[in-house]
């Protein structure tokens, strides 16, 4: 955890994928940071660490955002979804997930977390999406593999499948 | 990429954090939808020591829909204003606009007023503001004011706010009648900043003549540009006299000082700028003849 000995230490309480969590960390401290360093959940990646890039895509309440524009204080008292809580249980994968292992929407992997996140909300709110509104979907997100085909099928599968939603 | 340490404000109230603004003066700002100052803060572009996050005052985050004007609370964030469907009914050029501003995952979490507050040249918000004639409500420990659009934005990212003071909200004039209203932009990318953009209003009376005429645009100056001489042009004349082309060509002829950097030269925006005037202003007119 970063920790510059800075007297500006906040308290931290949330719901991460379900489990109650709590900490003591430093209002700098962004959400990204937190799930990552404090909850040990490294699905969230962090690419540009300045909202350019989509990788740290998670869900507040639901909504998707990038978390590393929003401080892990911020998050108080809220709900927050990673990569790790769209399978079941027992690692099942989401029908998201699914999509993009069949229709090859990875390569190395670093982006397909927040690609998949972002899928998954989209999916929910917009379970019959047109091609451009795909586009318009995936456009906060970059794949540095420059695999956009394959992702664009997952999502058209996923969606077909007219599956995809959050639990 | 991380940002320096500071002190971090929950105030619960507006005189909570105007409280603490006072007394804490420029080494505070406020904290919205962190969209815009969490980038700045992470490169270390911005460093305050202390932020005061107003994302839980409480009665900012509101729509009000009157009869004469819609009054829309700073913490508004951008996704509840696309999706409100009285608000698109009523003003429907911030609905029209929405989803234009960056991503999903931005709309989410960035506040119509931390748009206007951060008066980004490009802003898709600051241009309605200033096409519609906004006035944004100012709250101080000192004071309160209300500044119209036009005394409002002060220059590249910068107001005439004072660092003690928080943008409340922002009321919008409804228009009634025929009217039509239009958004155009280029960007390279959907979501990306526009390289120049436009936003147009009209209202049509007897005879299809121009009643009322707004245009803004964005991306081209260092603040957004009403296109007084467009609207002096069309002003009570029939609307189809109008030639879009021209009154594109007629819009950035006013404007001196247009911006040139990595994804446009001068003269480039000033072209780009001009077509999108053209076209907001056709749709915009479209829609007004068939209301
Ligand atoms: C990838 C990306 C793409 C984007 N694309 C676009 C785009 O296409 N168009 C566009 O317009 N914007 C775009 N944005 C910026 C986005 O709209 C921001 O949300 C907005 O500019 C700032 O709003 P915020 O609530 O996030 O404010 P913050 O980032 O929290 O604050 C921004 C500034 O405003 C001040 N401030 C905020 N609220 C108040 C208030 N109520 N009173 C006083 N001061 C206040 C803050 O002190 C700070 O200086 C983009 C951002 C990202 C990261
Ligand atoms: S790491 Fe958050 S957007 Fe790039
Ligand atoms: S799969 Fe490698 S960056 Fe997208």
């Amino acid at each position: 955890m970063l920790d510059g000995g800075n007297p500006s230490r906040v308290a931290v309480e949330c719901q991460v994928n379900g489990v109650a969590r709590s900490a003591t960390v430093q209002a700098r401290l962004t959400l990204a940071d937190f799930l990552r360093e404090v909850c040990g959940l490294t699905g969230t990646h962090l690419g540009c660490e300045h909202g350019a890039c989509g990788a740290c895509s998670v869900l507040v309440d639901g909504d998707v955002v990038r978390s590393c524009l929003m401080f892990a204080v911020q998050a108080n008292g809220r709900s927050v979804t990673t990569i790790e809580g769209l399978g079941g249980p027992d690692g099942a994968l989401s029908p998201v997930q699914e999509a993009f292992r069949s229709e090859h929407g990875l390569q190395c992997g670093f982006c397909t977390p927040g690609f998949v996140v972002t899928v998954t909300a989209f999916l929910r709110d917009n379970p019959d999406p047109a091609e451009t509104e795909i586009r318009e979907a995936l456009s906060g997100n970059l794949c540095r593999c420059t695999g956009y085909q394959g992702i664009l099928k997952a999502v058209a599968v996923a969606a077909r499948a007219g599956r995809g939603a959050v639990e | 990429m991380k940002p320096a340490a500071f002190t971090y404000h929950a105030p619960a109230s507006v005189d909570e954090a105007l409280g603490v603004l006072a007394e804490l003066g420029d080494d505070a700002k406020v904290l919205a939808g962190g969209q815009s100052l969490v980038p700045m803060l992470s490169m270390r572009l911005a460093v305050f020591a202390h932020l005061v996050d107003i994302g839980r005052v409480a009665g900012l985050s509101r729509v009000e829909v009157g009869e004469r004007k819609v009054t829309v609370g700073a913490t508004t964030v951008d996704s509840l204003i696309g999706r409100h469907a009285e608000l698109s009914g009523a003003v429907p050029l911030l609905a029209r606009v929405t989803p234009y501003i960056g991503h999903m995952a931005i709309r989410n979490r960035g506040t119509l007023g931390g748009s206007i507050a951060h008066a980004d040249p490009a802003g898709e918000y600051p241009a309605v503001a200033v096409a519609l004639d906004a006035e944004m409500r100012l709250r101080s420990a000192r004071a309160e004011r209300t500044v119209g659009a036009p005394d409002f934005f002060a220059g590249l990212w910068s107001t005439v706010m004072e660092p003690d003071e928080i943008l409340v909200e922002v009321t919008f004039p409804r228009w009634d009648g025929r009217c039509g209203f239009a958004v155009r932009e280029h960007a390279r990318r959907h979501g990306d900043f526009a390289i120049a953009g436009a936003v147009a209003g009209v209202s049509l009376g007897a005879g299809d003549r121009v009643e009322r005429a707004a245009v803004a645009m964005f991306g081209v100056s260092s603040t957004p540009v009403r296109a007084r001489q467009l609207e002096a042009e069309v002003a009570g004349r029939p609307a189809r006299e109008c030639d879009p082309e021209q009154l594109g060509a007629l819009a950035v002829s006013g404007v001196h000082d247009v911006v040139s950097d990595m994804s446009g030269s001068s003269a480039y925006r000033r072209r780009v700028g001009a077509a999108m005037v053209s076209r907001a202003w056709a749709s915009a007119l479209e829609e007004a003849m068939s209301a």
